[in-house]
């Protein structure tokens, strides 16, 4: 049961791993971005204080559309997406597969580092766990959605713009809350409500997004 | 059953669409014409001035219709959308890429007019308002739909493709929306908003409803003479 | 059985065939020729369910491949015209990831049998040529013995004449066990097609 899935899931991970920079790229990536914003705005810690879920969450959203152009373009360049398209298992599967193992290669690295720029901007203690918990359960999201809009550009000329014209209006919910989770606790308030919301999306995307996937690949196949 | 679904199939092949669309497309632009010209004299001379923001207010009448076309046309668009990937109809598909630039146009003057409206009432052309906020995503989301399909040359992977694009953006305009909202009182707290300011005269509803019936008579008309052009395109 | 039925083809709007039909049983060879571009790969691509075709349907067993969907798939090798293999990855973990995404259980012993038959050494894709990338696709079919349908794409392409032969005779050994193969192809081939298609007439 499952093995064609766990199948693709160890595959990228191996792929991943000798090519191991590409993944690096990406995660630098968010730590650049993330340390060019006191540079632009000034580094009062006050303000870096406030401004550092926002900046942080939004620098997440860049660094997964960075990595979500390779998603199925290398697959497809190389033609093994047509042999994931006839494989033993509903495309479905295949299609959440492949998310997870996207996610596990960009989005994890992201929660893990995120506590890094979290001290350079000197985010109190008590808030790193919901930090972390928002990305934890976040970027899963953004995996899944983005694999969507990966799939629709798939070998279109200036993909990478167009998938991220497609893909961030819809990251606008998960970016809302995901911050808006570090806010609240900021604000001495109780984050559970979005912390919630956060994981309902993450259920909601984590059971219609593979279908719709799987089908945006046929449609790009045909 | 089987006679009723023969008919609608007969109405959905291109050749026999393209006159009957011509036709109404006629009345519809005329009908648009006459309700927009009764509306703005509604909403312009007859409605009272409002007792706090003065004159200002008077762009509602287009702010608010445009507003709930927007929104509308999305909705009705993605059911287009629906409809041609379930049932693989060609004019389903047209119907859903004519529509689009009409969406986006009304958001485009949702978004304006707001800012209009916000200069004499807050003082700034943009207001982090969760209502503009939401209009200017639905933006984004039209200007995606459309920029998809002009990136596929292939016709039909083109047609498919935009309607799984609007199919999900569809299900996630509510979740935008009210997440917006939240933010909105998270980071502001509740803002004058735009619909809910003047109390409710029934002049004003009157004038806003015409406009609203304007604005539906004006998109059917356009549309069906842009999946005229589109029949034209694919003969 | 493999029946195709009426089958039309429209890409970019040039009609490459229309009402195509025809049947392939068990122990049966197609072959599929014409000039490029004539719409053999298409024929493929729809046979395998990868592409829809304009007018027509696909046939397994009696039934629509389209309903059938992974369960065809579980019948069928497809070799297309691309190599199929992740440059990153030896040619052993490419032939086995080939076969776990099929649902068939093969043992390293097999695989290296499979390599070994074709002259591969397990090294990573990136490393072999043209040619070596095509014999690591093919091997697959070294171990595909138990797969009812194979669907080649220009199997021949890249392969030097050792390496051709090897896989006519898998393709007859195949036909002599009682499995159907459809392949295309422009060159000649000393394979004995039972059924010729040409896309040209």
């Amino acid at each position: 049961m499952l093995e064609a899935a766990r199948c693709i899931v160890v595959r990228d991970l191996l792929v991943a791993w000798r090519r191991r920079s590409d993944v690096a790229t990406a995660l630098l990536f968010f730590v650049i971005v993330t340390s060019l914003f006191p540079l632009g705005i000034g580094a009062e810690p006050e303000l870096l204080r406030s401004i550092a879920p926002g900046v942080i969450w939004v620098a997440a959203l860049l660094s997964c559309m960075l990595s979500l152009g390779r998603l199925f373009a290398a697959d497809h360049a190389d033609g093994t997406l047509e042999q994931l398209l006839l494989s033993s298992e509903p495309l479905g599967v295949i299609a959440a597969a492949k998310a997870l193992a996207h996610w596990l290669v960009s989005g994890l690295p992201l929660v893990l580092i995120a506590p890094l720029i979290a001290l350079q901007y000197d985010l109190p203690a008590p808030l790193y766990p919901v930090l972390a918990l928002s990305l934890l359960l976040g970027t899963p999201v953004l995996s899944l959605i983005g694999a969507i809009g990966a799939a629709l550009t798939l070998g279109l000329r200036g993909g990478g713009v167009l998938l991220s014209l497609l893909v961030l209006p819809l990251y606008v919910p998960v970016l809302i809350m995901g911050a808006g989770s570090v806010d609240m606790a900021a604000a001495g308030l109780a984050p559970d409500g979005q912390l919630l919301l956060l994981a309902a999306l993450l259920i909601v995307a984590a059971a219609f997004a593979p279908w719709a996937i799987a089908a945006a690949l046929r449609i790009s196949m045909e | 059953m089987t006679a009723q679904s023969v008919k609608w199939f007969w109405y959905a092949s291109p050749q026999t669409f393209y006159p009957v669309a011509g036709v109404i497309a006629r009345w519809c632009g005329a009908a648009a014409a006459v309700l927009c010209a009764a509306g703005l004299y509604i909403g312009l001379f007859v409605a009272p001035t409002d007792a706090q923001q003065g004159e200002a207010y008077r762009i509602i009448f287009i702010h608010v219709p445009a507003a709930w076309m927007s929104m509308f046309i999305y909705v009705v668009m993605a059911f287009w959308a629906a409809i041609g990937l379930a049932f693989n109809t060609r004019l389903s598909h047209m119907m859903a890429s004519a529509l689009a630039p009409t969406g986006a146009l009304f958001t485009f003057i949702a978004l304006w007019t707001g800012s209009f409206w916000g200069k004499p009432t807050w003082g700034t052309w943009w207001v982090w308002d969760a209502r503009l906020t939401s209009e200017l995503i639905l933006l984004f989301l039209y200007f995606g739909f459309m920029a998809l399909q002009a990136a596929i040359d292939d016709r039909r992977r083109a047609e498919r493709a935009g309607a799984l694009l609007a199919i999900v953006g569809v299900v996630n305009v509510p979740i935008i929306y009210y997440s917006v909202q939240w933010w909105n009182t998270l980071h502001q707290g509740a803002s004058v908003s735009l619909t809910r300011a003047p109390s409710m005269a029934a002049t004003m509803l009157t004038g806003m409803l015409v406009m609203a019936l304007a604005f539906w008579m004006y998109s059917i008309a356009v549309t069906l003479l842009r999946v005229r052009c589109l029949i034209l395109e694919n003969r | 059985m493999l029946e195709a039925v009426d089958l039309a083809c429209e890409r970019g709007g040039r009609s490459l065939f229309r009402g195509l039909s025809f049947a392939l049983r068990d122990g049966e060879l197609l072959r599929i020729a014409g000039p490029n571009g004539s719409g053999k790969t298409s024929l493929l691509r729809i046979v395998c369910g990868l592409l829809s075709p304009t007018a027509g349907t696909v046939l397994w067993d009696g039934a629509e491949i389209r309903r059938l969907r992974e369960e065809y798939a579980k019948q069928l090798v497809y070799i297309g015209h691309a190599a199929a293999v992740k440059d990153d990855l030896t040619a052993a973990e490419n032939l086995r990831i080939a076969c776990t995404l099929a649902g068939h259980r093969v043992s390293p012993r097999q695989i290296r049998q499979a390599l070994d038959s074709f002259e591969l050494a397990d090294l990573p894709v990136k490393r072999l040529s043209q040619g070596q990338r095509r014999r690591a696709v093919l091997a697959r079919l070294v171990v595909s013995e138990s797969m009812p349908l194979w669907l080649l794409d220009e199997p021949y392409a890249a392969l030097d004449a050792a390496a051709g032969r090897l896989v006519e005779e898998l393709i007859d050994g195949h036909a002599a066990r009682g499995g159907a193969v459809a392949f295309t192809t422009h060159q000649d081939t000393r394979v004995r097609a039972s059924q010729v298609i040409d896309l040209d007439a």
